[in-house]
């Protein structure tokens, strides 16, 4: 009936096993040893200082200054995590220690359908929606001229991207914080809102700090929404309205180009080797901080 | 005094409420411009044709080779994340069961891979292309999408199968199974929905996402004929179609965009429906 | 032999849902007696130290209808100030819930509460609170210190002590030892001893002999009912319930 017997198939499973999972832990190491050694081209004629903060970014002339992209992508992501950061705390308190408990059960749908909603459609609700209301309405208002495919647009679009992601992490937060914490301060004579500014909030405080720090790795990292609303202009930018280039979009708007000019390819892993190491190091830093979170 | 407290306390209130009014109205805006302009513009052709001659100027035809080739990858890379994955979910719950520390830190290692940016999976899967000598194509789509989908669909079934009582596992061993045979046999059986649930999540994720697939599956007009040949995918003909500057190819790219947000929320409500008893996944997309 | 009553609580129910947690519930708890609310666990007996402070109002889907009667104030009726309210009673509960703060802030933090603002009358204050709960000489140099430190059986009297510190007539313990080694819930009892003299003490547990020990008064509860109350030595020595003549038995548990 079957092809192998027992102690066979045990053999065959477990080494299957093995291997994925093998497979699986060193990824992260593989990931970061292939797109080295393809940077390393780029390294081995350039400081990593250069190639940080020089502001010139013309490959075909060889010159690979990454510090406008840096500058873009810090922007975007610090402005996007000003406007999520807020809306996602208070947002969770709201529903974890305000409302009943069908306000949670509306919010988690509507939290899943934000997070499903792919990139690209985020983009192209950006060109549709926020562009166009920062060109005609939020520019002329507080006078300034500006495109719309502003860093603000990008900013805008991403700080609801990461909303999701963000706010479902403090939900289980402020939902792990046990209840008798409350009642001892309840007791205590204090107010809901003495309880919450006095003991909840510093009680999640690690946890608070590993959601926007998660939110913020994400956001650095995304790509398409922003790189559709950007603007796409290497230059420093002056304000929030002005164009940028971030470095994800950097990768995805030249890989067409990337073999036909020298070294261009070893820039763009490069670019894509910052962006994982970014990534990694945030997302390691913040574990640490929900470890504490659970240990106390 | 006792006044600016309740101040205090109204004013953040009023806040808080606020901004979860603010994110559900925000939702409300984008689902209705997306099914505004996308049901304007939507039509059967959109969706039962494949580009005509002329069809980036406006002329006939439709999206079919995206919609058909974005299935085509997202199932492969589902199903090859599934045949990875599942293993290592099991492994961890079966035979590291009693090992808290190695779970620890290999839970710790697929959070790490799941913030990585597909953009540097796309990156990684255009380097690991060249070196295995491959073209864009389906396969390297593959290939590429399914490590960006790994971490997901490990650790949402790793969250599934950690919830199973470990008695269930003594169970099986009194009845003289061995460990493999508890695993594949007694702890998926036992977990079916929710691995199911995974498995769509996963699904949901390899389809929507553009970054990974921009250099890897490449895009054709034809229909995904191989594995070694260029294949479309739904989230680039709407990044195409909306940078060109004929109306009514943008047009097709907001009716794209409605068939892609369709397709996702299928899914998401296929999985809430199922797997609401093991609606447990601490970070849930 | 007559006592003042300090609470009176009259035709209390409790309802969650449709599912009836406390059933016409009538009390008279004395004033300065400890008084032990003793039953099978999942009697209500929680539920019912939590209505004497309106800790229920942390809980939308419970519905509470009857009167607690405090010096003669319905409680359950009061709109206003709560808070104060609260502040007349000191809560302790199964486990020790320390603030995420510093040993010497939890206990400020409940002075500051009260209204106290000079620096130099809460530091007195904390002394005297940490002394009355039998911890100030293990913690007198560590008051800087996060108090999430402290053993469980030091975060217990630390939490005794912060009760205290609203300056409270009555105090609420929800089995405030059952998550204690022996020696820590010998403290918890004799600190109780010491109390009584100046406060009303709310015991709820299901230790028999724990009881026996402390208590002047004993409220036997089955299944959100009141089935026989009366002083320790009427309902240990000569109770007239069958119920209450099983469970003391030993029979069900």
């Amino acid at each position: 009936m079957y092809l192998l017997n027992r102690v066979q198939r045990h053999r065959v499973n477990s080494t299957w096993m093995v291997i994925s999972l093998a497979l699986v832990a060193f990824l992260p190491f593989l990931l970061f040893i292939g797109l080295y050694l393809k940077s390393a081209m780029l390294l081995r004629d350039y400081s990593l200082f250069d190639l940080v903060f020089s502001k010139i970014w013309k490959p075909s002339s060889g010159q690979f200054g990454f510090y406008p992209f840096i500058v873009g992508s810090v922007w975007v992501t610090m402005l996007a995590m000003i406007i999520t950061a807020p809306v996602c705390l208070l947002t969770a308190i709201y529903v974890t220690q305000y409302t009943r408990k069908f306000v949670l059960r509306i919010m988690h749908p509507a939290i899943d359908i934000l997070a499903g909603i792919p990139s690209v459609v985020y983009g192209l609700w950006g060109i549709l929606v926020i562009v166009p209301f920062i060109s005609r309405y939020l520019g002329p208002w507080l006078e300034v001229k500006t495109m719309g495919y502003s860093i603000l647009a990008a900013a805008f679009v991403l700080s609801i991207m990461i909303i999701p992601f963000v706010l479902n992490i403090l939900i289980e937060i402020f939902k792990a914080i046990p209840v008798e914490l409350k009642e001892a301060t309840w007791s205590l004579g204090a107010t809901e809102w003495q309880t919450i500014k006095h003991v909840l909030l510093r009680k999640a405080l690690p946890g608070i700090i590993a959601a926007f720090g998660f939110g913020l790795a994400r956001a650095f990292g995304e790509t398409m929404a922003v790189l559709m609303v950007v603007g796409n202009v290497v230059k420093l930018p002056k304000s929030v309205f002005d164009p940028g280039y971030t470095l994800p979009a950097l990768i995805a708007n030249n890989y067409g180009e990337m073999l036909s000019i020298p070294k261009y390819d070893s820039a763009l892993m490069f670019a894509a080797l910052l962006l994982l190491v970014v990534s990694l190091f945030f997302n390691l830093v913040m574990h640490f901080f929900i470890v504490k979170f659970n240990k106390y | 005094m006792k006044l600016a407290r309740k101040i205090e306390e109204k004013f953040f209130k009023a806040l808080m409420f606020l901004s979860t009014v603010f994110i559900l109205i925000i939702l409300a805006i984008i689902i209705y411009s997306i099914f505004e302009k996308g049901l304007k513009s939507i039509s059967w052709e959109m969706i039962t044709q494949i580009p005509q001659g002329g069809y980036y100027y406006g002329k006939g035809g439709g999206i079919l080779n995206a919609i058909l080739g974005s299935l085509t990858l997202a199932f492969g890379a589902t199903a090859l994340a599934f045949i990875i994955g599942l293993p290592v979910a099991l492994y961890l719950n079966v035979f590291l069961v009693r090992h808290k520390k190695v779970i620890t830190i290999i839970r710790f290692l697929l959070d790490l891979i799941w913030g990585i940016p597909s953009i540097v999976y796309g990156a990684f899967g255009f380097s690991l292309m060249i070196l295995l000598g491959l073209q864009t194509s389906l396969l390297a789509g593959i290939l590429t999408v399914t490590l960006f989908i790994l971490p997901i669909m490990i650790r949402s079934m790793d969250e599934i199968l950690s919830t199973v009582p470990i008695g269930l596992q003594e169970a099986s061993y009194s009845l003289g199974s061995n460990k493999s045979e508890t695993a594949f046999k007694i702890m998926t059986r036992q977990t079916v929905s929710g691995i199911i649930t995974a498995i769509l999540l996963s699904f949901g994720r390899a389809i929507g996402d553009a970054a990974s697939v921009l250099f890897t599956a490449g895009y054709t007009d034809h229909l995904p004929n191989g594995l070694l040949e260029p294949v479309a995918t739904l989230p680039l003909s709407i990044f195409f179609q909306l940078s060109s500057p004929v109306a009514e190819v943008q047009n097709r790219a907001y009716a794209s965009a409605l068939v892609l947000t369709l397709i996702i929320l299928l899914v998401s409500l296929f999985s809430r429906g199922l797997g609401k008893r093991y609606h447990k996944t601490k970070i849930n997309f | 032999m007559e006592h003042e009553t300090k609470i009176e609580i009259r035709d209390l129910n409790v309802f969650a849902g449709k599912n009836q947690i406390l059933k016409n519930i009538n009390i008279d708890i004395p004033k300065n007696k400890i008084t032990v609310i003793l039953g099978p666990s999942g009697c209500g007996k929680t539920t019912l130290l939590k209505c004497m402070n309106r800790l229920t109002d942390l809980y939308p889907e419970l519905k509470v209808s009857g009167r607690i009667m405090i010096d003669n104030n319905n409680i359950l009726a009061a709109k206003e100030d709560i808070y104060k309210l609260r502040q007349q009673m000191g809560l302790l509960s199964q486990r020790p819930y320390p603030l995420p703060m510093t040993i010497y802030n939890n206990i400020a933090y409940a002075l500051k509460l009260r209204g106290i603002k000079k620096r130099r009358e809460i530091h007195k204050l904390v002394l005297h609170y940490l002394q009355q709960a039998n911890l100030w000489d293990e913690v007198r140099d560590r008051m800087r210190e996060p108090a999430v430190r402290l053993s469980i059986g030091q975060q217990q009297r630390l939490c005794l002590a912060r009760g205290l510190a609203v300056n409270p007539e009555i105090i609420l313990a929800d089995e405030p030892t059952s998550a204690l080694d022996p020696i820590s819930s010998q403290f918890i009892e004799e600190t109780f001893s010491k109390l009584k003299n100046d406060y009303t003490i709310v015991l709820v547990t299901h230790i028999l002999r724990q009881a026996k020990r402390i208590a002047n008064h004993v409220v036997f509860m089955y299944l959100g009912e009141v089935i026989e109350q009366g002083s320790v030595e009427e309902v240990f020595g000569n109770p007239k319930m069958e119920k209450t003549k099983l469970y003391l038995g030993g029979t069900f548990n």
